[in-house]
């Protein structure tokens, strides 16, 4: 299916954090994310999980006449494949221009650097030779496929075994895992591929780009190294233009990282050779967690409590105390009582009787007292209860309601803060101090 | 292979040059008359063609037009005689199609292409006698018949392919050079603004000398450009003449 297209306030949102040096994940900017290899029961076998990107690497061997023009060296064929399960935009017979580049990417990267010696896998120059397939399948995509590949591609190699052979004159036997050991290849280095993501033309750069800020990065650049810190693959893509000093700080920091992936990758085969001697189990059945099968187990993230009461202490110290909540009984009719005010009705005017109205309108006024309450923050509390005890003594006496339309009279008196108040009805009382005129809102009503 | 000399003990390569020599750069614009634009590019024995069509409107899927841009469509081929041995596949295999992917990459950074929204622009590439620097060809071409084709760019993109043997970055690599197996950069750069549209590079070579071969692949593609340069305004004075 298409790929589901990328909405504008996610790209900003992504692009705004770029630029303030946040990542999704809360890693920096220049951190890998989590690496995790593990073996199958045969050998040459092996998923690496990157993050949540999760690469499957086969090795294979097969005895085959050798290429012309090379005549005396084996053959090395890389195949990656992006399995529909990986994304959904991921169709077999569909993307191939991805495809082709990361194809194209783990071949110069393997085979071009010349990490395994094809001498070696010569057995009968000009006749046999050990063609040497590595296949790798994507399993899952959240970004930075090339890492995770090259990884895969490298550790399924050095884990592999090839059967033994041996030649007597034009006789050559292969020998079976039971009667000889298999042989491991002759590996001369390990290129690992480190990915860089580059944002607003170049001003930006990120180690490890996840899938979603793969989809609003301007650029790639991938740069191949091993642990001797020799070069052997750079690619730029993307179309971003790039300025050599860019490049070359890039490649400071691809040593780096390469450093601690291989270190990485060398204690997980050593442990893994360590176990299949002790005759312990191996194999991806013991790698998977007990819990579950599907294996997807979210990382325990460490969380930093050691001044959360410091900070707890000064965001109460700091902010405003919360306004007061009346709870003193309204008191409408003889018998009923209410404590507290609820929202306000909003439907409109009503046209009922005075005793009705004049109850309502107490209501309302109370109603619009409580509301102004929730509206004005910062006001005192003081002036609240004034407010609201005005309220209570007004209720005794006789309101004349007026059928009239207009907009209600402001009768303003500087004694206190004005405050936001409704009124229905002109206000013969000279208490009314502190109402102030809100148009829209009695607009708003009527409109109801 | 092993008794190769790429580089003799007076400084001088397989061919007689020196190490930071190009090779003799030939070009002429407007070959085709039907096309928008054309050029032809001859960097010593590597000869190369191409055809610009555009911008013009989307041919095909109308679905992949880009609502604010052209889209670039590339196509790198190699003639079947243009290598030692007959070449099956002139294009569709990885290499060739990893040769389109990064041509139109370049010249997508390089052409304006905002000005053309929703149309596309075709940029045939035919390789006629590869000896080396393929890529570096085609580029220097594709530049020329775009500019032929008056489609606008934000400068010359100029590449240019550099090695390096015995300590000694070299320009501008030949086959047999190439095919000896050291390490290759092949660069496209921008050279007023030295940016770089493309970087890439085949085969080890310790960090530390990353900086002289990118050195030594830009000096190269600046004397690209003074050439190509030379020759577009030779072009538009033959023109602009009658």
């Amino acid at each position: 299916m298409k790929e589901t297209p990328l909405s504008n306030c996610e790209r900003r949102f992504l692009l705004r954090a770029v630029q303030e040096r946040k990542r999704l994940d809360g890693r920096q900017c220049y951190d890998y994310r989590n690496v995790r290899i593990s073996f199958g029961a045969d050998y040459g076998c092996c998923i690496v999980e990157l993050g949540k990107t999760r690469v499957l690497g086969q090795v294979s061997c097969e005895l085959v006449p050798p290429k012309p023009n090379r005549a005396a060296e084996g053959i090395l064929f890389f195949n990656l494949e992006l399995s529909p399960m990986a994304a959904p935009a991921f169709e077999p017979g569909r993307q191939s221009e991805l495809l082709v580049k990361l194809n194209r990417l783990i071949e110069r990267c393997l085979r071009n650097s010349k990490c395994i010696d094809t001498e070696s896998l010569c057995v009968v120059a000009g006749e046999k030779v050990w063609q040497i397939r590595v296949d790798l399948h994507l399993l899952n995509h959240d970004g930075n496929i090339i890492d995770a590949a090259s990884i895969a591609g490298i550790v399924a190699l050095c884990h592999f075994r090839r059967p033994d052979v041996s030649v007597q004159g034009e006789e050559i036997t292969v020998y079976t895992p039971e009667e000889r050991d298999p042989v491991p290849l002759s590996i001369h280095h390990m290129p690992i591929c480190v990915s860089f993501a580059f944002f607003e033309q170049g001003t930006y750069l990120l180690v490890d780009p996840s899938e979603r800020e793969e989809r609003v990065m301007d650029g790639l650049l991938v740069i191949a190294m091993n642990k001797h810190r020799e070069i052997c693959t750079i690619q730029s893509s993307g179309g971003i233009m790039l300025l050599k000093d860019q490049v070359l700080r890039c490649s400071k920091i691809t040593a780096v990282k390469v450093a601690e992936i291989t270190e990485l990758i060398q204690k997980a085969l050593e442990n893994d050779q360590k176990v299949r001697k002790e005759g312990g189990k191996f194999g991806f059945a013991e790698s998977i967690p007990n819990q579950k099968i599907t294996a997807f187990k979210m990382e325990r993230a460490a969380v930093d409590t050691k001044d959360v009461e410091e900070q707890a202490e000064e965001i109460i110290t700091k902010a405003d105390p919360p306004s007061e909540v009346f709870t003193k009984p309204i008191l409408h009719t003889p018998g009923t009582a209410q404590i507290g005010e609820g929202i306000e009705n909003a439907w409109g005017d009503l046209e009922e009787s005075e005793r009705e109205e004049a109850a309502e309108e107490e209501g309302e006024t109370d109603a619009t007292a409580f509301e102004c309450q929730q509206m004005e923050m910062e006001d005192t509390i003081t002036s609240c209860r004034s407010l609201y005890n005005f309220f209570f003594f007004f209720k005794d006496e006789p309101i004349v309601l007026s059928d009239s339309e207009e907009e209600e009279v402001v009768i303003l008196e500087p004694q206190d803060v004005p405050r936001k108040t409704r009124t229905q009805a002109n206000l013969k009382q000279e208490n009314t101090s502190k109402k102030t005129l809100n148009k829209k809102r009695k607009k708003k009503r009527a409109a109801h | 292979m092993a008794a190769l000399e790429l580089l003799s003990d007076e400084g001088y390569r397989v061919d007689g040059r020196r190490a930071a020599e190009l090779r003799k750069v030939r070009a002429r614009m407007g070959v085709f008359a039907q096309a928008d634009g054309s050029a032809y590019i001859e960097q010593g024995n590597t000869k190369a063609l191409a055809v610009v069509y555009g911008p013009h409107e989307m041919r095909g899927s109308r679905s992949k037009a880009l609502h604010d841009r052209a889209l670039v469509n590339c196509q790198y081929s190699m003639a079947t005689f243009s290598t030692s041995e007959r070449k099956r596949r002139p294009h569709g295999d990885r290499k060739s199609s990893e040769m389109t992917l990064h041509l139109k990459q370049t010249f997508e950074a390089a052409i304006l292409t905002q000005l053309y929204p929703r149309s596309q622009i075709d940029i045939y590439v035919q390789i006629l006698q590869a000896d080396g620097g393929n890529y570096c060809a085609c580029v220097n071409a594709a530049t020329l018949a775009v500019i032929d084709a008056g489609i606008p760019m934000r400068d010359y993109v100029c590449a240019s392919s550099a090695g390096f043997v015995e300590d000694t970055p070299l320009a501008d690599l030949s086959y047999v050079e190439e095919a000896a197996g050291g390490p290759q950069v092949a660069l496209a750069l921008l050279p007023a603004s030295e940016h770089i549209a493309l970087l890439e590079m085949n085969a080890r070579l310790h960090e530390d000398r990353l900086e002289e071969v990118i050195e030594a692949a830009s000096r190269a593609c600046k004397a690209v450009h003074a050439v190509l340069d030379r020759v577009v305004r030779d072009h538009v004075q033959e023109a602009t003449a009658l």
